[in-house]
C-alpha cells in the first residue's frame, strides 16, 4: 500500500486553478523529490495531503486513509516541516521543540539533544529573535527527533547554510536507510538529485513529468562535445542529433551537439569515421531536465522583454 | 543631524497618506465630542441643577471623574465642560497619541517593514521623526476644529478659553507621544510598548487624582501628572497660559532621551531585551490549552489588576455619590431617566449602570481572546504547525474558547468582587453579598455571548469576525441611551443584556439567564461546526 496516493487532484482558489489533475505518489521506503518553480503548487498539494485544505476532486489517500476526515490519527505517523516556519514568538526554541514532540508523543530525549547540537541550535533563545534559517532549524529538529513512518518536508532547506545543509542531507540519508518514506518538496536541484529516488516535477499544478531519476535521464539528451580533424557533416545529419554548433580551432572542428540517448549508437561511429582528436561526453543533470520543462516559459519571458 | 533626519518628509507624507481616515475619524469624533457636551451641558442643565452638579465635583468621586474644580462657585455650563472635559479630552487625545507612535515606530520594526524602509535613504531617526511630525500636525487640526466647535456651540463666547482647552489638552497628548518613543526603545515588542505607555498614561491620571482629592484647586503633588498642566490653565474661570508650558519642556526632554537610548539599541531589539528562556519545555506544557493559557495568561494577569483596582475605586465612591446624587437627580428630569428617580435606590441604579461597562469590559476580553488568538494564529502560520500533528480542530479551537470565555466569565467575576469589595471598605451593606452574587449569575450568560459570536463568525468566516465589534457598539448606545433616546424595543433588544434581569434594581429571574446560556451554547457550536468544514488559511 502507498504511503501517499493522489489521483487527479484539482484544487481552485476562486477563479485560479491551483491544482489541476495532479498524482502524486510514495511507496514505503521510497524519498520522492516533489519539485516545481515558485507557485507551481507544491504547498498547496501538501496542505491538502494534511487535511488544511479540502480537494475539490480527485482522490488523497495517506496511509490509506482521508487526510481530511481523518487527519488525527494520520498525522500520528507523520513529521511535517513547513515551507514558511511560523513559531510562537515568547516561547524558546527549546520549548517548541519539546512541545510538538509531545503533540505527537514519540519524541526521543536523546537523539532531540543530539539534533540540537548537530544543527548548532541555541535553544535557549526566544522564538521571536531567531532568524529564518533558525526557525528552519527549530522545526527541522522537531520532525527528525520524532519516530515517523512519513516525513513531509516543504523546502527545508531555503534558510539553511550550505553547512547545515549537508547535516540535513546526513539526516535525511539515514531516514532513507531505516527505510522512512520522505516526501521533500525544492526547487534546489542538486539537492533533489543527491537524495531523492523519484522525482515528481509540476508547473502550473500539473504533473509534467514523473519517475526515477534514472527514467528521467533516459528521456534526455547527452551533450557531445568532441574535436575531429575531418568533416563533421555526417555527425551533424544523424537523426536525434539536437542544436549542433561547430567551430574551428588548432587541432581542427569542435562540435558541440545534444545526443537523444536513443542516437548515441549511431553518433559515435560517424564521430570516429570523421577522425575524432577528443571526446567528452556529459550525462543530463536535472538541473537540465528542468531547464527543459520550465525554458519555455523562460523564452516566453525573454521574448516578452525583448519586445 | 540631516544624515540622520534624511527622508522624514517622504515618511511623513506617507504615512499621511497611510492614515488619512484612521486621522479623519479622529478629528471628526473628538469635534463632535466636545461640541455635543458643550451643547448638552447648555441645553439639558438648568442653573440649580448646574449648583447641584458643582456640589458633586467637589466631592472625591467628582474629583476623580472631572477635574480639580475650578470655578465650582459659580458653576456655568462652559466652567463645567473645562473642569469636567478636559480630563477626557486629553485621555482620548494620549491614547491617540500613544496609538499612532506605536503603529508607525515599533510596530512598524516588529513586522519587518521598519528593515525595509530603513534600507532606503532613510536616516536612522527619521522613521520616529515622521511619526512625531504627523502626531503634531494631526493634534493641531484637531485642536484648530475643537476651538472653533467650543467657540459656535457655548453661549459664552472666547476664542482664548476654546483654545486654550483644546490646545492644552492637544499638547499634553503630545507628551504621551513622546513618552510612546521612549517607551519603544525600552520595550521589546510593540505590545510591551504599548503596556508601558498606557501604564505611564494610567499612572499620571491616578496623580493628578490623588493630587486635587489632597486639596480642592490641586496640590504640589497635582503638578507631577502632565494631565494637570492642561486642566490648570483655569479655561472659561481664570485663564492662565504659563503652566501649559511645562508640556513641550517635558517633551522635548523625553524626545532627547528617546534618541539618547536609540543611539544605544540595534533595530527590531529594546533595550529590556528579551531575556533567553529555558532550553526545556517545562512538565505542564503539553497540549493545545496548556500552550494557550501560557499566551493568554499575561494579558489576563495585567486586565485582572487593571479591572479589579478600577471597579474596587469605583466602590469605595459609592458612599460620597448616595449622598450627593439624590439631590441632583431630584432636580433634574434628563438625568432621572438615566438613574431612576427613586432617591434611595440612587446607589442600587448607579451600580446598575456601572454594570454596563462592568461587563462590557469583560465581554470586551472575551472577543479579543476568542477571535484575535485564533486569527493571528491560522494567519501566522502556527495554527498550521500545530494541525499537522495529531490535533483535532474541535480540540485546537475548543482549547481557544475555553480559555476566552473562561477569562470573560473570570473577570466578571473578579470585576463584581472588586465593587463589592469597595463598598463594603467604606461601610455600606447594600447592596449585599447575595445580590452581587444574583447580578453575577444573570450577567455571565449575556457577557459571554460576545465572545461566542466571534468565536461563531471565526469558525465560518474569519474575515468578518470583527462584526462582533458592532454588537458591543450598539449594546453601549442602547444600554446608555436607549431610554433618553426613546429607542425602540427591537433596537433595545440587540443588546445581551436587555433579556436578563436589570442588574441591582430587578429580581434576578432564571428565564432570561438560561435563554442568554443558550444563546451562547448554540453560538459555540457553530463555531466548532464551521471551523471543522472550512479550510485552514496561512498567510492572510
Amino acid at each position: 500500500m502507498s504511503v501517499i496516493d493522489i489521483r487527479g487532484l484539482t484544487k481552485t482558489f476562486g477563479r485560479t486553478t491551483a491544482l489541476d489533475q495532479l498524482d502524486l505518489s510514495v511507496a514505503p521506503g521510497e524519498v520522492r523529490g516533489f519539485l516545481g518553480p515558485n507557485g507551481a503548487g507544491k504547498s498547496t498539494t501538501i496542505r491538502v495531503l494534511l487535511g488544511l485544505l479540502r480537494a475539490d476532486s480527485g482522490s488523497v489517500r495517506l496511509f490509506g486513509g482521508d487526510p481530511w476526515a481523518d487527519a488525527v490519527p494520520l498525522h500520528r505517523r507523520l513529521a511535517y516541516v513547513p515551507g514558511d516556519v511560523a513559531l510562537w514568538p515568547g516561547l524558546t526554541g527549546g520549548e517548541i521543540i519539546d512541545y510538538l514532540g509531545r503533540l505527537r508523543g514519540t519524541a526521543d530525549r536523546r537523539r532531540r539533544d543530539e539534533l540540537i547540537e548537530r544543527f548548532e541550535l541555541d535553544p535557549h533563545k526566544k522564538a521571536r529573535t531567531y532568524s529564518k534559517g533558525n526557525r528552519q532549524k527549530v522545526a527541522l529538529v522537531a520532525a527528525l527527533a520524532s519516530d515517523a513512518e512519513l516525513y513531509v518536508l516543504d523546502e527545508p532547506t531555503s534558510g539553511l547554510d550550505p553547512l547545515m545543509e549537508a547535516v540535513f542531507t546526513d539526516e535525511v540519508r539515514a531516514l532513507r536507510d531505516q527505510g522512512r518514506s520522505v516526501l521533500l518538496s525544492s526547487h534546489i536541484l542538486s539537492e533533489v538529485e543527491k537524495l531523492c529516488d523519484t522525482v515528481t516535477i509540476i508547473r502550473a499544478g500539473r504533473v509534467v513529468e514523473a519517475g526515477t531519476l534514472a527514467d528521467l535521464r533516459h528521456l534526455t539528451r547527452t551533450r557531445v562535445t568532441a574535436v575531429v580533424t575531418g568533416d563533421p557533416t555526417a555527425v551533424l545529419a544523424q537523426d536525434g542529433v539536437h542544436d549542433p554548433r561547430t567551430e574551428d580551432t588548432a587541432e581542427g572542428t569542435r562540435v558541440t551537439v545534444d545526443v537523444d540517448d536513443a542516437a548515441m549508437g549511431a553518433v559515435l561511429p560517424a564521430l570516429t569515421g570523421a577522425g575524432v582528436v577528443t571526446l567528452a561526453a556529459t550525462p543530463p543533470s536535472l538541473e537540465d531536465l528542468f531547464m527543459r520543462h520550465y525554458g519555455d516559459d523562460l523564452a516566453a519571458l525573454e521574448s516578452e522583454a525583448a519586445r | 543631524m540631516s544624515g540622520a533626519l534624511a527622508g522624514t518628509g517622504q515618511l511623513v507624507r506617507f504615512i499621511l497618506s497611510r492614515d488619512r481616515v484612521r486621522m479623519s475619524v479622529w478629528a471628526a469624533s473628538m469635534t463632535a465630542f466636545i461640541a455635543y457636551f458643550s451643547v448638552a451641558l447648555s441645553t439639558v442643565f438648568d442653573a440649580p441643577a448646574l449648583a447641584a452638579r458643582a456640589q458633586v465635583m467637589r466631592t472625591p468621586a467628582g474629583i476623580v471623574m472631572g477635574g480639580p474644580g475650578y470655578g465650582v462657585d459659580h458653576y456655568t455650563p462652559m466652567v463645567a465642560v473645562a473642569n469636567e472635559g478636559t480630563l477626557w479630552m486629553v485621555g482620548a487625545l494620549s491614547l491617540m497619541a500613544i496609538l499612532h507612535m506605536v503603529r508607525h515606530s515599533r510596530a512598524e520594526e516588529e513586522s519587518g517593514r521598519a528593515e525595509l524602509v530603513r534600507a532606503g535613504a532613510i536616516g536612522r531617526l527619521a522613521p520616529a521623526a515622521a511619526a512625531l511630525t504627523t502626531l503634531a500636525l494631526h493634534l493641531a487640526v484637531i485642536t484648530a476644529l475643537c476651538a472653533l466647535a467650543t467657540f459656535a456651540a457655548a453661549d459664552e463666547r472666547s476664542l482664548p478659553d476654546a483654545l486654550a482647552l483644546a490646545g492644552g489638552s492637544a499638547l499634553v497628548a503630545l507628551v504621551f507621544g513622546a513618552v510612546a518613543l521612549v517607551a519603544g526603545q525600552l520595550a521589546a515588542t510593540g505590545r510591551g510598548t504599548l503596556g508601558l505607555s498606557l501604564a505611564a498614561l494610567g499612572l499620571a491620571i491616578a496623580v493628578r487624582a490623588a493630587g486635587d482629592m489632597i486639596r480642592l484647586e490641586g496640590s504640589a503633588l497635582s503638578w507631577f501628572s502632565p494631565i494637570a498642566w492642561a486642566q490648570q490653565m483655569r479655561a472659561y474661570v481664570d485663564l492662565r497660559w504659563w503652566p501649559i508650558l511645562l508640556a513641550p519642556a517635558l517633551g522635548l526632554v523625553l524626545v532627547l532621551a528617546a534618541d539618547a537610548l536609540a543611539a544605544r539599541r540595534d533595530l527590531g531589539q529594546g533595550l529590556l531585551a528579551a531575556r533567553p528562556g529555558p532550553a526545556r519545555a517545562p512538565q505542564g506544557l503539553r497540549g493545545p490549552l496548556a500552550l494557550a493559557w501560557r499566551q493568554q495568561r499575561g494579558v489576563l494577569a495585567w486586565c485582572a489588576v487593571g479591572m479589579g483596582l478600577m471597579w474596587f475605586a469605583t466602590g469605595t465612591l459609592m458612599s460620597m455619590l448616595e449622598d450627593m446624587a439624590a439631590d441632583l437627580v431630584a432636580g433634574n428630569a434628563a438625568l432621572g431617566a438615566l438613574f431612576g428617580t427613586d432617591p434611595t435606590g440612587m446607589s442600587s441604579a448607579f451600580l446598575g449602570v456601572m454594570m454596563l461597562f462592568v461587563a462590557l469590559c469583560a465581554a470586551v476580553y472575551g472577543i479579543v481572546a476568542a477571535q484575535g488568538g485564533p486569527r493571528g494564529e491560522e494567519s501566522a502560520g502556527t495554527l498550521e504547525l500545530t494541525l499537522a500533528g495529531p490535533v483535532g480542530r474541535g480540540r485546537w479551537l475548543g482549547a481557544q474558547l475555553v480559555l476566552a470565555l473562561g477569562g470573560s466569565l473570570g473577570l466578571l467575576a473578579l470585576s463584581i468582587a472588586a465593587l463589592w469589595l469597595g463598598t463594603v471598605a467604606v461601610g455600606l451593606e447594600e447592596p449585599s453579598l447575595a445580590d452581587h452574587l444574583g447580578v453575577l449569575a444573570t450577567q455571565a450568560p449575556a457577557t459571554l455571548v460576545f465572545g461566542a459570536l466571534a468565536a461563531a463568525l471565526y469558525g465560518w468566516a474569519p474575515r468578518w469576525a470583527g462584526l462582533s465589534w458592532l454588537l458591543v457598539a450598539a449594546t453601549f448606545v442602547t444600554g446608555m441611551f436607549g431610554v433618553l433616546l426613546d429607542l425602540p424595543e427591537w433596537a433595545l433588544g440587540i443588546s445581551p443584556f436587555h433579556w436578563v434581569a436589570a442588574p441591582y434594581t430587578e429580581d434576578p429571574a432564571a428565564g432570561g439567564a438560561l435563554a442568554m446560556a443558550a444563546v451562547v451554547v448554540v453560538l459555540l457550536v457553530l463555531a466548532l461546526l464551521g471551523f471543522r468544514r472550512r479550510a485552514v488559511v496561512t498567510g492572510s
